[in-house]
């Protein structure tokens, strides 16, 4: 069952200096229980692209275009009152830095309760209750403990499982995880992405996994969305974009991962940097570093799919022929 | 806590001995009030009774030994003046300032915070801009100004507020004050604002400032994120935040309003101890003089003390700690 659909999704920041497309055609759908890897540089959109589904752009963004189906229900344009009565319950967002997203002057027991009687009509020794079962689901030890904390009082690692049982309070069918382990140590990495799988494959809700470590999402996603500079540029199954990328620009990308199968060989990497969002240049946006461009790039390639659900978009994908 | 409580304590002691001690010698240099006391006919021979009657005949370690020893039993001395007990004197005239400044102090919460929430919260409106432009005004328009013009237009040309002195009084939980009747707070309410305008216009500012660095902080998305009410996300997540710099403003200026209110005190002719202390310096009133200031410094030292503890209820991570005075 399709949970969430996103299609030609635009937002926008109109900014003094110009408008900056920072997302500008974005499609992907995910299913009940699937994983989805959203990958991309910084300014790629992904982050944007998570804040779009909940609702939470701010000024001066916005959304302009495209549909965002949760469910079945058209989230774009929908009252300011349906979101948040989504947000945190339906759909919860986990975020990038532990340290930054809970409050530093309220108590954790505080900031979980709130989430819980914000959306349901529990007594407040239930949802205590809940807050503290919450903490242990998330591997949090002696959680009647860490309830009476503050954040400061806690470590990183500690502070996103935290951040995790808050988003898997109201057992939310679809969750938004921007980047929620680049702020943390290796080891710790291992154990919030442990977490985050085990509980979603638990109550089968979808998860969104934006992050810029391929590495990660190739152990975590069943599919995996690449973004370039706002736009999806190739999308599949994760084993089989990972092992027949097709867009150069995840060719790119994979080829500047050292991996245990090309050991000895020198790492490649893409050439010049990530383009200025103000002013993209017009066609392809990745046309001026890419190997394989010519003429034809001058034109924004369409979504093409050769193979059924591994849509790339891209004049001279891998696996055709090369223009002279 | 405690320990840090009467650490505080002690040297809030040690500061107000320092304070007697500078004081004391300072308003002796300033000119010799026997000259102001006495009729300027009197004969030599009383001119000598009177300072022997003022016990400034004796040497100027003398005369502080001896008002030490009066400050151990709780006596500052009498007043040149009037013949009464100094801290008498300043005690009658403590409520009608304490009651002024209690009402100002109010009055830049409840104006200053909405205001300068709201000109956080939607920094484009029009609404705003008005808001932050008036605020501008209120602290740099001179109070005697503004107080003198408010007396115009209120008492005299609209004649909706009296301009001058406190007012009935009625007595409340044994609390006499102007507070508790009508006619006392029409009375209240002008040299109040006046008193308040500064304030009032500093908080707007230290909110909207708070406000505009606490709406980009991640928590607060996140907490938008979890599905609060914007009521919530504002009145909890967001207050508790930028209250700390609005709570150390108003503590250092709720000290100002107590000792400084002179200016107020004299347009509107509030019976306070702004004009108590203004007249006692003219008129050379030694006794009165040291007395006002080391009870004021006893203030200073405990505003700034709850303040301090204020802090670590509001962030958690203040530990209170002794640093030093």
């Amino acid at each position: 069952m399709t949970v969430l659909s996103v299609e030609g999704l635009q937002t926008h920041f109109f900014t003094r200096a110009g408008v900056v497309k920072a997302v500008d055609g974005v499609d992907f759908a995910i299913e009940r229980g699937k994983v989805m890897g959203l990958v991309g540089e910084s300014g790629s959109g992904k982050s944007v692209t998570g804040f779009s589904i909940i609702g939470l752009v701010d000024p001066p963004g916005r959304v302009v275009g495209g549909s965002i189906r949760f469910q079945g229900e058209e989230l774009i344009g929908a009252s300011d009152r349906r979101m948040r009565e989504l947000r945190g319950s339906k759909v919860a967002m986990i975020f990038q830095d532990p340290m930054m997203t809970l409050n530093p002057v309220l108590r954790i027991d505080t900031q979980m309760i709130e989430a819980i009687l914000a959306h349901r009509d529990v007594p407040k020794r239930e949802a205590w209750a809940q807050a503290r079962d919450g903490l242990a689901q998330v591997g949090i030890p002696s959680p009647e403990e860490r309830l009476r904390a503050y954040p400061h009082q806690l470590s990183g690692g500690m502070r996103q499982r935290v951040a995790i049982a808050i988003a898997f309070l109201n057992n939310p069918d679809l969750i938004v995880a921007d980047e929620p382990t680049t702020a943390l140590d290796v080891t710790i990495q291992a154990q919030i992405i442990h977490v985050a799988q085990m509980l979603c494959r638990a109550r089968g809700a979808a998860l969104i996994w934006i992050t810029h470590d391929l590495a990660v999402v190739a152990g975590l996603a069943d599919r995996i969305s690449v973004m370039y500079a706002g736009r999806v540029v190739e999308a599949g199954p994760t084993d089989d974009v990972i092992d027949h990328p097709r867009h150069p620009y995840t060719v790119g990308l994979l080829g500047s991962v050292p991996s245990a199968n090309r050991r000895g060989e020198k790492l490649t990497q893409i050439p010049g940097m990530t383009p200025n969002m103000l002013d993209l240049p017009p066609g392809c946006a990745f046309r001026e570093r890419c190997p394989r461009a010519s003429d034809a790039c001058l034109t924004v390639p369409q979504i093409t799919a050769a193979e059924a659900g591994h849509p790339i978009r891209c004049h001279h994908p891998h696996g055709a022929a090369v223009p002279a | 806590m405690t320990v840090f409580i009467i650490r505080r304590l002690l040297q809030a002691i040690v500061v107000v001995f320092l304070m007697s001690l500078i004081v004391f010698f300072g308003v002796n240099v300033i000119g010799d009030p026997v000259d102001m006391l006495i009729n300027p006919e009197a004969d030599q021979a009383e001119i000598e009774r009177t300072i022997r009657a003022l016990g400034l005949d004796k040497p100027i370690h003398e005369q502080y030994l001896f008002f030490l020893k009066g400050v151990a039993s709780g006596d500052f001395g009498k007043s040149f003046i009037f013949g009464e007990p100094a801290l008498k004197l300043i005690l009658h005239h403590m409520p009608a300032t304490i009651e002024l400044a209690l009402v100002s102090l109010v009055m830049a919460i409840v104006l200053g915070i909405p205001l300068g929430l709201y000109a956080g919260l939607f920094p484009d409106q029009r609404i705003s801009r008005a808001i932050m432009a008036g605020s501008i005004l209120g602290f740099s328009l001179p109070t005697f100004w503004v107080g003198l013009m408010m007396i115009m237009l209120f008492a005299v040309y609209l004649g909706w507020l009296p301009s001058t002195g406190r007012g009935d009084m009625a007595e409340f939980l044994g609390i006499r004050s102007s507070l508790w009747t009508r006619d006392g707070l029409s009375h209240l309410f002008m040299p109040a604002l006046n008193l308040a305008l500064t304030n009032i216009s500093l908080v707007i500012r230290l909110t909207r400032a708070g406000v505009r660095e606490a709406m980009h902080q991640d928590y607060i998305k996140f907490a938008r994120a979890k599905g609060l009410t914007t009521r919530r996300v504002v009145g909890v997540h967001l207050m508790k935040n930028i209250l700390i710099p609005i709570v150390t403003v108003l503590g250092l200026e709720f000290g100002n309003l107590l000792a400084f209110s002179v200016v107020t005190e004299t347009i509107f002719a509030w019976p306070g101890m702004g004009k108590l202390l203004i007249d006692s310096l003219l008129q050379l009133d030694r006794p009165v003089v040291v007395a006002y200031l080391m009870i004021i410094v006893l203030f200073f030292v405990i505003i700034n003390l709850v303040v301090d503890i204020l802090y670590s209820v509001l962030d958690p991570r203040v530990r209170l700690r002794d640093q030093g005075t």
